[in-house]
């Protein structure tokens, strides 16, 4: 019988500080200016891309395409409205643009656009293919002796396309200890469970037997997050796989592990209520 | 033709370190030299074609440039959504290196025939088509990839195909080659058509009819002007391709000249394989010859079209 990560217990039940409320609030005042967006989706990878962008990417928001920044692809790219909520924060562009979200001339699409959004590595949204590129990435740091890393956020549905297991054979057999594949393991994709669509358990054996260094972590435990990701890689010649325990909605009581969030259209004036008394008023 | 484009790999990588040789599992000793001499340049990433193209991806947004080499079935079909979004969408430079374009694999049956490879590699933003005719061209073709700013799509073919072209006729990716001036009928072809069309040239001139031959190695971007100067005091314009009739170099024939004349449109051949996958086996010849893409049958196809176009569609006159 497969046990549940004790990670994934406390992922459920931890709470939020300050800046992960305030994240929210700007990823929800987002879906609420346009009147769509996958919720679900951004709001169990809140932690992990604030604490990649506030404490681990080496980067300069005022110098984007620095050649020595470390890079991050969101490979899940609908979880896009938790990016752009980090990158518009950290001030590679103006907070302004987070309310033009999906609009006809706005640089934020419901997927990320490189070359459109500064920050943004790679345009992703179809998934399977981020992890390739991180291979790409890594492998040409290593290639020209530069010291930058890759990092790439997936999805756990996302990590049903086979290419994805392409992408981590190919990581293992270059020892590319510079790449460092996020997993926002929220057990819940666009359907339903990951266990009812694809079963993905054993998920930290399948990284470990693809050559990963594995790590298991609650994706909501900031500090957890950084202790975590501040000692990539966890073994010298290996890539690394951060499981990260998450709750898809979390932070929204009505969207917590409930899939008819995992994409919203307008939300109506109960779920506002309901939103400013999760998160607070915005 | 592939020995000559996979040694041309080498070469600009001995004169550029940013050329990659990345092959999934192509055969035993594929550029065995060039992965003596810069192994760390020479990749094999085995049977993952969707995880080589992001990766290669990856690598060029990085100032390499991947030549990406593998069958040309499976560089297309297999990985179609991470040619279109990894590497055309990011407008990036990768060279796809297709073996056996058209029929080169006939006695491996359909999942190895590239029959409609060009149609969809065509249908992509950003990428170019090219389908040199012999080993010379295939040289002269790479020496142009270096520096092109975005994808590729090459397609070869079998290898030792008859050398037909010309060093005087240099290469310029995206400018067609007139091969023989204009008379009666235009011949449009890409590929290894062009030596059946020049076959068919001589035997419908020993039936008095000129025929004039205009080489469309680029298929995209296809080179609208040279096709325009081409078909004036025409009366046929018969394009040959080893292709379905959807979307290759019929189709872009017949778009440019329905774009850029719009009225007065000259009579149209187009020579192609039928709509469907091919079940017989044999050799690339045999299958052509089955369809009437051999050199008689194109001869005799457009001895009937011309005689058809005589009374149905008018002359094009110089302008």
């Amino acid at each position: 019988m497969i046990q549940i990560s004790p990670h994934a217990e406390s992922a459920l039940t931890c709470t939020l500080d300050e800046r992960s409320l305030y994240l929210r609030r700007l990823v929800l005042g987002s879906v609420r200016s346009a009147g769509r967006g996958h919720v679900g989706p951004a709001l169990s990878l809140i932690e992990m891309v604030r604490v990649l962008y506030d404490d681990v990417l080496r980067i300069d928001p005022k110098n984007p395409r620095d050649p020595n920044r470390d890079r991050a692809i969101l490979s899940k790219g609908h979880g896009c409205l938790a990016l752009y909520a980090l990158l518009a924060d950290r001030g590679f562009f103006p907070l302004s643009e987070l309310d033009g979200f999906c609009g006809p001339d706005s640089i934020l699409g419901g997927h990320p656009e490189y070359g459109m959004v500064p920050g943004v590595e790679a345009s992703t949204g179809a998934l399977g293919h981020g992890l390739s590129i991180g291979v790409g990435l890594a492998l040409a740091a290593r290639m020209r002796e530069r010291s930058y890393r890759t990092f790439v956020l997936l999805g756990d549905g996302e990590i049903n396309e086979g290419s994805v297991w392409e992408a981590a054979m190919g990581a293992a057999k270059h020892g590319l200890d510079n790449l460092v594949a996020l997993i926002d393991y929220n057990k819940l994709q666009s359907y339903g469970p990951t266990d009812y669509v694809l079963p993905l358990e054993p998920l930290a054996d399948k990284w470990r037997s693809f050559g990963f260094a594995v790590q298991e972590v609650n994706g909501h435990d900031v500090s957890a997050l950084r202790t975590v990701l501040k000692q990539v890689p966890a073994v010298a010649g290996k890539p690394t796989a951060v499981i990260c325990h998450t709750v898809k909605g979390k932070g929204l009581p009505a969207a917590e592990s409930n899939a008819d969030w995992h994409h919203k259209n307008k939300l109506t004036d109960s779920e506002l209520d309901a939103i400013r008394v999760a998160v607070g008023d915005f | 033709m592939r020995n000559t484009a996979m040694n041309m790999v080498h070469k600009l990588a001995a004169r550029d370190e940013r050329v990659l040789y990345i092959g999934s599992d192509p055969g035993a000793g594929t550029l065995r030299a060039m992965s003596k001499e810069f192994p760390k340049r020479h990749l094999i990433e085995g049977i993952s074609e969707a995880h080589i193209i992001g990766m290669s991806a990856g690598l060029a947004m990085e100032g390499f440039v991947p030549y990406v080499n593998t069958i040309a079935t499976f560089l297309t079909r297999r990985c179609y959504e991470q040619v279109a979004v990894d590497l055309c969408l990011h407008n990036l430079p990768v060279r796809l290196i297709a073996n056996g374009g058209g029929l080169v694999y006939a006695p491996l049956g359909p999942t190895h025939q590239a029959i409609e490879d060009i149609a969809i590699m065509r249908a992509l933003p950003n990428m170019t088509v090219i389908c040199p005719c012999d080993a010379d061209e295939a040289a002269r073709m790479m020496e142009r990839t270096l520096d092109w700013k975005g994808p590729i799509y090459i397609r070869l073919g079998k290898g030792g195909d008859a050398v037909v072209s010309k060093a005087e006729h240099g290469f310029e990716i995206g400018k067609a080659i007139l091969m023989r001036s204009p008379g009666d009928v235009l011949m449009v072809t890409t590929g290894i058509m062009l030596q059946r069309a020049l076959t068919a040239a001589d035997l419908l001139a020993a039936q008095g009819i000129r025929s004039g031959i205009l080489h469309m190695h680029t298929v995209k971007p296809l080179d609208t002007e040279a096709l325009l100067q081409a078909i004036r005091g025409t009366r046929l314009v018969a394009t040959l391709e080893e292709h379905v009739p959807s979307g290759g170099l019929g189709s872009a024939v017949a778009e440019t000249l329905i774009d850029k004349l719009g009225s007065g449109l000259p009579a149209m051949l187009r020579l192609s394989l039928p709509d469907r996958f091919m079940h017989n086996y044999g050799s690339q010849d045999s299958l052509l010859k089955k369809h009437g893409l051999s050199a008689n049958a194109i001869a005799t196809s457009i001895e009937h079209a011309l005689a058809a176009s005589r009374t149905s569609a008018p002359q094009l006159h110089s302008t």
